[in-house]
């Protein structure tokens, strides 16, 4: 029980798959304009993984170890497909929004790591909360990337407007550039930085040190 | 993890099982969710005319509201009237519906399109439907909108709209697409509230019933019934949707349906 609960806490803050591993960054760029369109996102993103480390701990023992990846990825694909089935069915307007992101789902390194990293030697049970946990910790990170740039960007939360713009006869000045993609890499630094100084122990070490200057080091 | 396991037999095994299992989960989901998609889609399609009738009603399920308010009449395009029971008949033969018309399809069969050359088309569409779905408000006989499917190449990708006109056939009431790739942002913003209010109350024809309708490469002239704003940043997707409007409401295609319409009764 006490395991269920480490593989699903641990990826949100301590072990966050976006902030601590760097993976999975590219969607975290494309989709967090909108929080409505992040939450469809982290959703589908959370089921695949979970689902997808079901199934390949399910048959762990049997897959044969030089065609694992191809495996990996035809579980992950299929998943995928049907996710995105679901969502043209069910929340066509989101799926439109979502377009070729949901697809790629499939590269998302999060769902590949985790399959490789943990299903791979773990039971179901506990691979499906691992997805769980890893899916939750890339939503805390989206949502927050999510809340701010739509909030500042277009002054709105889940489409309602909150700040209300000069644009529309209000008074705030919205924030273009956090509507485009670069302002959420600034706004994950800033998660990863903020993270690190509270966890100080996800501080890497440097590669190297730069030695002290002394006289007699510089000589040319 | 056992030795055996990468033996060739084992590995194809676990290969083939794991394809078949994962095609019928793929496909099952396919089929079974196909329906709820198709009407999605159609859905999506029809409250893109409700609202470039400027009739779209929020919260209330569009299929009723276009039900109860659009008449769905096909047209031969060339010819510039409603499609006659023969040529309804020919559309069934070629294997599409009628009451779901798929226009977009339509371009591909060579019995219900023509191919253009490179002068005659100026929005790139490369090849002509024969019949087209058009969609009126009615108020008794009298027409009181008419709802245009236009197409056409920007920058990247085909955009596919509805152009709305009064029962005068010459002054918009509504333009939207429903379907691009264009970059968001730049051309993306074809869809901007602002950018398609512009639109409406524009004529389309000048006094001698020229198509006059102009998307300007920077800004309208104020008060110029026949100018539209360009989209900054956007020079290409702007001359796509100039072009593509003046194809469809020119000669070569819904003109003479509008001249008809409006002399009454096509």
């Amino acid at each position: 029980m006490s395991d269920i609960k480490t593989v699903i806490t641990d990826p949100l803050f301590s072990k966050n798959p976006i902030a601590v591993q760097i993976l999975g960054v590219c969607s975290a760029l494309a989709v967090t304009t909108s929080l409505q369109v992040t939450l469809v996102m982290c959703l589908a993103l959370t089921s695949v993984t979970a689902f997808s480390n079901t199934g390949v701990s399910l048959i762990r023992n049997h897959i044969p170890n030089n065609i694992r990846i191809i495996v990996q990825m035809i579980i992950i694909a299929s998943l995928v497909i049907v996710v995105d089935q679901i969502l043209k069915a069910y929340a066509y307007d989101v799926s439109k929004q979502l377009s070729v992101f949901v697809g790629l789902i499939i590269t998302n390194c999060i769902v590949m790591g985790r399959a490789e990293a943990f299903a791979m030697k773990n039971g179901p049970v506990l691979s499906f909360f691992d997805g769980i946990g890893n899916g939750l910790g890339y939503s805390v990170v989206l949502i927050t990337v999510a809340v701010i740039r739509e909030l500042f960007g277009a002054g709105k939360l889940l489409g309602f407007e909150i700040l209300p713009l000069v644009t529309d006869g209000g008074w705030y000045q919205s924030n273009g550039l956090l509507l485009l993609p670069p302002s959420a890499f600034f706004i994950i630094g800033g998660f990863i930085w903020i993270l690190r100084s509270w966890k100080k122990d996800q501080v890497e070490a440097p590669d190297f040190k730069i030695q002290p200057n002394t006289e007699n080091s510089g000589g040319h | 993890m056992s030795a055996n396991n990468d033996s060739i037999q084992k590995t194809l095994l676990v290969a083939i099982l794991l394809c078949l299992v994962c095609s019928v989960i793929v496909a099952g989901a396919a089929v079974s969710l196909r329906g709820k998609q198709n009407e999605n889609k159609a859905n999506d399609k029809r409250s893109a005319v409700l609202q470039a009738a400027n009739l779209y009603e929020e919260g209330k399920p569009v299929a009723d509201q276009f039900k109860s308010k659009i008449t769905a009449r096909i047209v031969n395009v060339a010819e510039g009237r409603f499609a006659t029971d023969a040529e309804l008949q020919e559309i069934r033969q070629a294997g599409f519906t009628v009451e779901n018309f798929d226009q977009k399809k339509s371009s591909k069969a060579p019995e219900l399109s023509r191919a253009l050359a490179g002068s005659e088309d100026p929005a790139s569409i490369k090849r002509l439907e024969k019949y087209a779905t058009v969609y009126m408000v009615q108020d008794g006989d009298n027409i009181e909108k008419v709802v245009l499917p236009v197409h056409g190449y920007g920058l990247w990708s085909t955009l596919y709209g509805f152009i709305a006109l009064e029962g005068d056939m010459n002054t918009i009431v509504g333009f939207g697409f429903y379907s691009h790739a264009e970059t968001p942002g730049l051309g993306g913003e074809v869809d901007n509230p602002k950018w398609k209010s512009q639109w409406i109350g524009k004529e389309i024809y000048d006094d001698e019933g020229n198509v006059a309708i102009t998307v300007m490469k920077a800004q309208a002239e104020q008060g110029n019934p026949h100018q539209v704003d360009g989209l900054s940043g956007a020079t290409l997707t702007s001359r796509g949707v100039h072009n593509l409007v003046r194809f469809w409401v020119g000669d070569q295609a819904f003109g003479s349906l509008l001249t008809k319409l409006k002399s009454q009764g096509a």
